[in-house]
């Protein structure tokens, strides 16, 4: 014991610059990739490429990882069962259809820092960046209005209350009229959502002004970036006060408010911290990846989805909740509809579109895999991994006399085996 | 045959109640709690002098559990008020109770299984450490020395309760006694005035309810608190308490001490039922 104490803080120190490094690398790797070799390959080569993993299937899951980390903090560090992680989504997107869109419904104008292509139009633009912590807080603050009168439910009920707050934040988009104001613009949506402005990096030569329809590369630095800041603050609140509040709360919440620890209030830190990536994910999801903001795409699909990267990647654990988030995020975009293309070609059947049309079903079977094969994810939290391979020591102690019977009598059937073997042999 | 103070009319001969609830570092007067029809505890007083080891027991279904729940916050009682240190806290909410300095452990061992030894007790510090959500996130200096320290105190509450060496365990896997010990250490983390011990002693041997005498002696003296236990084991709490309070069927029916207690009649009725207190009178 003496011994693991001073390793793991060696461990934890290394950590700390190994993994920021190896994501600058690999994102620095991917954009050179994308940005500087792929328009100079061969055609063939460069087709397969952008077919299997395009760039905008790469955008896009960065948002998804965002969203996966915000979703991580309330199931996997909070153990709070939230079926209705939409909502927040839906909230960013909508700060970003308010503060940085052509007009739909009002005739206002103002211009904050504004991309160049904006400058001189109509409507209200604020650069994204400040819209970026804008929307963060407000989805924060949406998350504490939700949250205080449903966080007092335990467990079934509070994933029945959160499913309905999800179910009703769509449904007030699609709708679009609150008290006479026209909010969401209903089901046609907001058209328009500005581009990222690069601000004073423009002015470097090779750097657009802002990212535009055609600079997807940029957009993946940009996101990933943000993907970057929110696993690091996942990363590090775990190990602070806070985040031994949640674990404790996770793991026997009676015993946690008896130690003094507001169950209350760091309840709603959790889910104030996810909503806030929430927030964070759905501005960069309506100006980076579609440029508009619908109603349709908030729906319960969404949440089922993003906690589906939480619990195959591993509940409570940041790396593989963002592999998962990458990968189902992949196969969601591209995979499926790839492999079914592929086995077409293979087959020379028409059935590859069943592929994608499916995926709710494939998901499905996946999960139910998961759970009966590996029931922490694909890399499950330390401590999970530690639940499900040990058995706890006071449970099978309390078996004591029973167990030590067992073994016993394992024994006596091992000699009798070998005398029996060595009776044939003679 | 000592005739034992009863508390049928104490009234008379009682000191003002303020003089009470100054004197004591918890007081509890008059506390009934009922559950529809059903009267679990009623109308108890019980008082927890500065540094003292006192004791709750009872018979199966007495009240015992239900009151030490009232003390800690769990339930509210129908009626009465219940002083700490002075201020009335009937109406507090139980982590700030905790916080307060009003510590527990658990009949049956309530321990954050998957967190280690250190991390548990670290918990129960919450409400004493300040830093932030943001400067958690940039650890600022004042973050990471408040962790720090944190984490010395962490230790020396270990190694006060003697599990020093497995400050790195996961809780499930230290052995029973240890987790009694850890139950222990957390509830001190809080830096309590009155400390809880519902059941402290069940599931040890004969040799660890020994030695656990001089622990709570040496808690009461070190850490400076008064400790209430609620007990089943009578040898255990003849010995360890100054004062003993006696709960049936939710009614007080004798306080005093450890003699007192041990040869009051109604006690001896309600352990043994009428013919076993005949029996013992006969003995005596």
């Amino acid at each position: 014991m003496v011994a693991s104490a001073p390793s793991g803080v060696r461990q934890q120190g290394v950590s700390r610059f190994v993994w920021p490094i190896g994501f600058v690398i690999v994102i620095g790797l991917l954009f050179y990739f994308y940005h500087n070799l792929l328009p100079n390959l061969q055609n063939n080569v460069a087709s397969d490429i952008t077919a299997w993993l395009p760039l905008s299937t790469l955008n896009e899951s960065m948002v998804w990882v965002i969203m996966a980390l915000g979703l991580n903090v309330v199931v996997g560090y909070a153990g709070l069962l939230d079926l209705g992680y939409v909502a927040f989504w839906a909230i960013g997107g909508y700060a970003a259809g308010w503060l940085m869109s052509q007009p739909w419904a009002y005739s206002a104008t103002f211009h904050l820092l504004a991309p160049p292509s904006v400058t001189k139009a109509q409507g209200i633009h604020v650069t994204f960046w400040l819209v970026l912590i804008v929307a963060g807080f407000v989805c924060a603050v949406a998350g504490l209005i939700i949250g205080a009168p449903t966080l007092r439910l335990r467990g079934d009920y509070l994933a029945l209350v959160t499913l309905g707050f999800g179910e009703m934040i769509g449904q007030v988009a699609k709708n679009g009229n609150v008290f006479g104001v026209n909010l969401t613009n209903g089901d046609t949506g907001i058209p328009v959502i500005d581009p990222i402005g690069t601000g004073p990096l423009g002015n470097i030569k090779g750097i657009p002004k802002q990212l535009g329809a055609f600079d997807d590369t940029f957009k993946l630095l940009v996101l990933a970036a943000l993907a970057g800041v929110c696993l690091f603050i996942s990363l590090r609140i775990r190990d602070g006060r806070l985040g031994r509040a949640w674990l404790a709360i996770r793991e026997d919440e009676l015993a946690a408010s008896m130690m003094g620890v507001p169950v209350m209030k760091a309840k709603l830190a959790a889910y104030a911290t996810g909503a806030f990536f929430g927030g964070l994910g759905g501005v960069g999801f309506a100006s980076a990846i579609t440029g508009n903001v619908a109603s349709s795409r908030f729906d319960f699909s969404v949440s089922i989805t993003v906690l589906l990267m939480v619990v195959l990647g591993g509940m409570g654990n940041v790396w593989g909740v963002t592999i998962g988030a990458i990968v189902l995020s992949w196969i969601n975009a591209t995979g499926l509809n790839q492999l079914g293309v592929q086995y077409d070609q293979w087959t020379g059947f028409h059935v590859g579109d069943k592929f994608k049309q499916n995926q709710y079903l494939l998901f499905g079977l996946v999960l139910v895999l998961m759970m009966l094969f590996r029931p922490g994810g694909f890399i499950p939290e330390k401590r999970t991994m530690k639940l499900m391979l040990t058995p706890s020591r006071t449970e099978a102690e309390s078996l004591g006399a029973d167990i030590s019977e067992a073994e016993a009598e394992d024994d006596l059937s091992v000699v009798e085996e070998a005398e029996h073997g060595e009776v044939l042999k003679k | 045959m000592i005739e034992a103070p009863s508390t049928a009319s104490p009234a008379a001969s009682e000191p003002p109640i303020d003089e009470l609830i100054a004197s004591n570092w918890l007081y509890a007067s008059h506390i009934t709690i009922r559950f529809g029809g059903l009267v679990a505890v009623s109308d108890v007083t019980f008082s927890i002098p500065p540094k003292s080891i006192v004791s709750l027991i009872g018979p199966n279904g007495a009240g015992k559990t239900t009151f030490f729940n009232v003390i800690t916050g769990l339930y509210a009682p129908s009626e009465g008020r219940i002083f700490f240190r002075g201020a009335d806290i009937t109406a507090v909410k139980p982590h700030l109770r905790a916080a307060g300095g009003l510590a527990r452990t658990f009949q049956n061992i309530r321990l954050f299984n998957l967190m280690t030894a250190e991390e548990n007790v670290m918990v129960a510090m919450h409400s004493k450490l300040k830093s932030g959500m943001i400067s958690t996130v940039i650890r600022t200096p004042r973050q990471r020395r408040e962790e720090r320290e944190a984490r010395d105190l962490a230790h020396d509450l270990l190694r006060f309760v003697g599990i020093g060496k497995v400050a790195g365990e996961t809780a499930r896997n230290l052995s029973y006694g240890d987790q009694r010990r850890l139950e222990v250490a957390r509830a001190l983390a809080l830096a309590p005035k009155v400390l809880l011990l519902d059941e402290p002693t069940a599931g040890m041997n004969p040799q660890e309810s020994a030695v656990f005498n001089d622990f709570v002696h040496r808690v009461r003296d070190e850490k400076d608190v008064a400790i209430l236990l609620i007990e089943h084991d009578m040898s255990v709490v003849m010995r360890v308490s100054e004062r003993i309070t006696v709960l049936d069927r939710g009614e007080m029916i004798a306080e005093g001490s450890p003699d007192e207690v041990r040869n009051n009649p109604r006690v001896i009725e309600a352990y043994l039922g009428t013919s076993g207190a005949e029996q013992s009178r006969d003995k005596s």
